[in-house]
């Protein structure tokens, strides 16, 4: 954390905002808050140069022609590159977690060159993956299960330069055939669960603001998340 | 009728029977099966009961059923008009209202989005007056840039067809402008996360709101604003000539409603019905099937308000009494609602602070969540029985999302 507030930066509303992702930003906010954590958020809209001085970056869903323009406005834009190298936090969903990668198939299935952020390489799959997914998150990152709603048509593979975020339980994930559900490396974080995906997941949701401020958080009351994520893993696994 | 093959009378007879058996086994009005097998014998049934009669398609994201309503209302002086009035709004549910209106010379006929290419293909229709495009029910609808992509195509390859289209919805201009005649119809955009970029190029779009009037363009290619030939201001409406109607009559409540009526007066211009024939039949539609109607139960009066996605929440929240007015709102997520509810996050919901609010429905707790970190005060009921016997006696707005809507509907019994 560069001063003493959590700057987030909710990259490309105009574009990438498909899924209630605007619900990411207000939940990480949210929870900043009552920790006491003052939040400063800029929406950010593609005719705007990316800011260089964010903590957290957060990039959502989108369809295939404004995922294919926002991919080109980050690659000439260089912004989000920067932040990465510099260690920002980035947390990315869907359209927004393809575009992360070295590439991803456009709407007639061809190859658009992504920001080669995370070492992922995602095309077009056969079929598209819709409905709830619930998936076992990578013991080190010491999140709880997680759960979402998919619906895509990606298939997005992991390089040796990134791990699984998640091995699926019930759902598609990134259907690539390998079982696994996003991705990760470092402090960026993908996934195409929206639902969206901090919200259905305090755990993940305080993931991210530890990454952001670098130290543990104290715990807070999670009434409704709680209970919402628990009655979506018990619709999804009973 | 009488000039149709005997394959398709037999048709549309074995449809009607369908569609008696399915209402006297209290499965619905019947529409869809009907018009399913008489598609199944007659594959060209729509376009054999389309043919010789003037038909209205109507399209958009939101208020497609109600617009349907009023322009039918309006064109009665007309004569006889087939319509499709409970939401059918497939080609099944067309077959259905055509073939049991088989002496009417117009039609109007609510047409799903996705579905104008096709109907619009097999009818020839000659007006199609489209309205809106937003983000709705993620999870099985198309992505609206595409769909708006077909109906360019469709329009395109049918020069006769004269088209009615919102001006201010820069995705619907966009989609209506392949069309050989075009009327342009101010009719008004609240909602706005979906059109911040040019559907042509990508590019920004500029908007410039001076209270009267709401332009925009492209920053980088030609796309711009058509000029409106009907424009709305409030409630008062300017027709092309110049003229200025008010909608003050208007039983239907809210800004949609206005919007809505202003297409409806433009549609039926076309058939020759001017706007002050039209405007008081316009006011006799009060309820649009349940939408908008009042219920008296236990001394509250009930009034039920549909909203299937985050531009429709919007036009709810335009049309509830003032605060401190009680709200109850209710959400499914089956089938016919969307099975994702995270379009949840893209409803402002802070608007509802400082009013009793109950949450309901399959999925209150995702409800709950939601108006939680909206820092909205709630209470959570099981039904909205509980929520109508918490409120004192007096009135009480109901939002819900369409199976949440429909349970509702029938608990207070289904006045039309």
């Amino acid at each position: 954390m560069s001063s003493d507030r959590i700057k987030i930066v909710w990259i490309y509303p105009d574009l990438l905002s498909t899924y209630g992702d605007q619900g990411n930003t207000i939940v990480l906010e949210r929870r900043a808050a009552l920790r006491g954590i003052p939040t400063e958020t800029v929406n950010m809209r593609s005719d705007e140069p990316v800011p260089q001085d964010g903590d957290i970056y957060l990039l959502g869903g989108g369809e295939d022609r404004p995922q294919i323009l926002a991919a080109q406005r980050l690659r000439n834009d260089g912004g989000l590159q920067y932040a990465a190298q510099r260690g920002a936090v980035i947390f990315a969903v869907c359209a927004g977690f393809q575009i992360l990668g070295h590439e991803f198939g456009g709407e007639e299935g061809q190859p658009v060159p992504g920001l080669g952020i995370l070492d992922i390489h995602s095309g077009r799959g056969q079929t598209r993956a819709v409905g709830e997914v619930v998936g076992d998150v990578s013991a080190e990152l010491n999140v709880p299960r997680i759960t979402g709603f998919e619906n895509h048509q990606g298939a997005t593979s992991i390089g040796p330069g990134a791990k699984p975020l998640a091995k699926v339980i019930s759902g598609i994930g990134n259907g690539d055939g390998s079982g696994f559900e996003g991705a990760y490396a470092g402090r960026v974080l993908g996934t195409y669960m929206h639902g969206p995906a901090l919200v259905r997941n305090p755990g993940l949701a305080d993931l991210i603001l530890t990454w952001a401020v670098g130290r543990q958080l104290p715990p807070i009351d999670d009434s409704w998340a709680g209970r919402l994520r628990e009655e979506r893993l018990n619709a999804v696994l009973t | 009728m009488s000039d149709l093959p005997l394959r398709s009378q037999l048709a549309v007879a074995l449809g009607r029977t369908a569609a008696k058996m399915s209402r006297i086994a209290g499965r619905g009005d019947g529409s869809v099966i009907g018009g399913r097998i008489g598609l199944r014998l007659d594959p060209e049934l729509l376009t054999r009961l389309a043919k010789d009669r003037k038909l209205v398609l109507v399209s958009a994201t939101n208020g497609k059923t109600t617009t349907t309503r009023l322009i039918t209302s309006a064109m009665t002086p007309l004569g006889e008009v087939a319509t499709n009035a409970f939401g059918a709004n497939m080609p099944t549910g067309h077959v259905s209202a055509l073939a049991s209106a088989p002496t009417a010379r117009y039609g109007v006929l609510e047409c799903d989005e996705k579905y104008v290419p096709m109907v619009l293909a097999e009818t020839g229709a000659n007006i199609v007056a489209l309205m809106n495009l937003s983000r709705d029910q993620m999870d099985r609808a198309a992505e609206i840039w595409l769909l708006a992509g077909k109906w360019r195509r469709a329009l395109e390859a049918s020069p006769n067809s004269h088209v009615i289209a919102n001006c201010d919805d820069p995705l619907v201009t966009w989609g209506a402008s392949t069309a050989k005649s075009v009327t342009w119809v101010a009719a008004g955009q609240h909602w706005r996360e979906d059109s911040w970029c040019c559907p042509e190029c990508g590019g920004p779009l500029d908007r410039q709101d001076t209270g009267e009037d709401s332009d925009w363009r492209c920053r980088q290619c030609h796309f711009a604003r058509p000029r409106p030939d009907w424009a709305l201001h409030g409630d008062l409406i300017t027709a092309p000539d110049g003229r200025t109607f008010g909608l003050t009559g208007l039983s239907l409540p809210g800004r949609a409603n206005r919007s809505n009526a202003l297409i409806a007066l433009a549609v039926v211009a076309q058939f020759g019905v001017p706007p002050e024939q039209a405007l008081p039949l316009l006011s006799q539609v009060t309820s649009v099937a349940g939408r908008y109607t009042t219920v008296e139960h236990e001394g509250r009066s009930i009034r039920l308000l549909l909203s299937k996605n985050p531009a429709g929440w919007l036009e709810a929240f335009d049309v509830l009494q003032p605060p401190p007015g009680p709200v109850a709102l209710s959400i499914n997520a089956q089938g016919p609602d969307g099975r994702d509810t995270s379009w949840l996050w893209d409803v402002d919901y802070r608007i509802l602070r400082g009013r009793p609010v109950w949450v309901a429905g399959e999925r209150r707790i995702d409800l709950a969540a939601r108006l939680e970190a909206a820092e909205v005060a709630f209470t959570l009921v099981d039904d909205i029985d509980q929520a109508v016997m918490a409120v004192p006696p007096g009135h009480l707005d109901v939002i819900a999302n369409y199976t949440a809507f429909q349970n509702i509907r029938t608990r207070y019994g289904r006045v039309v």
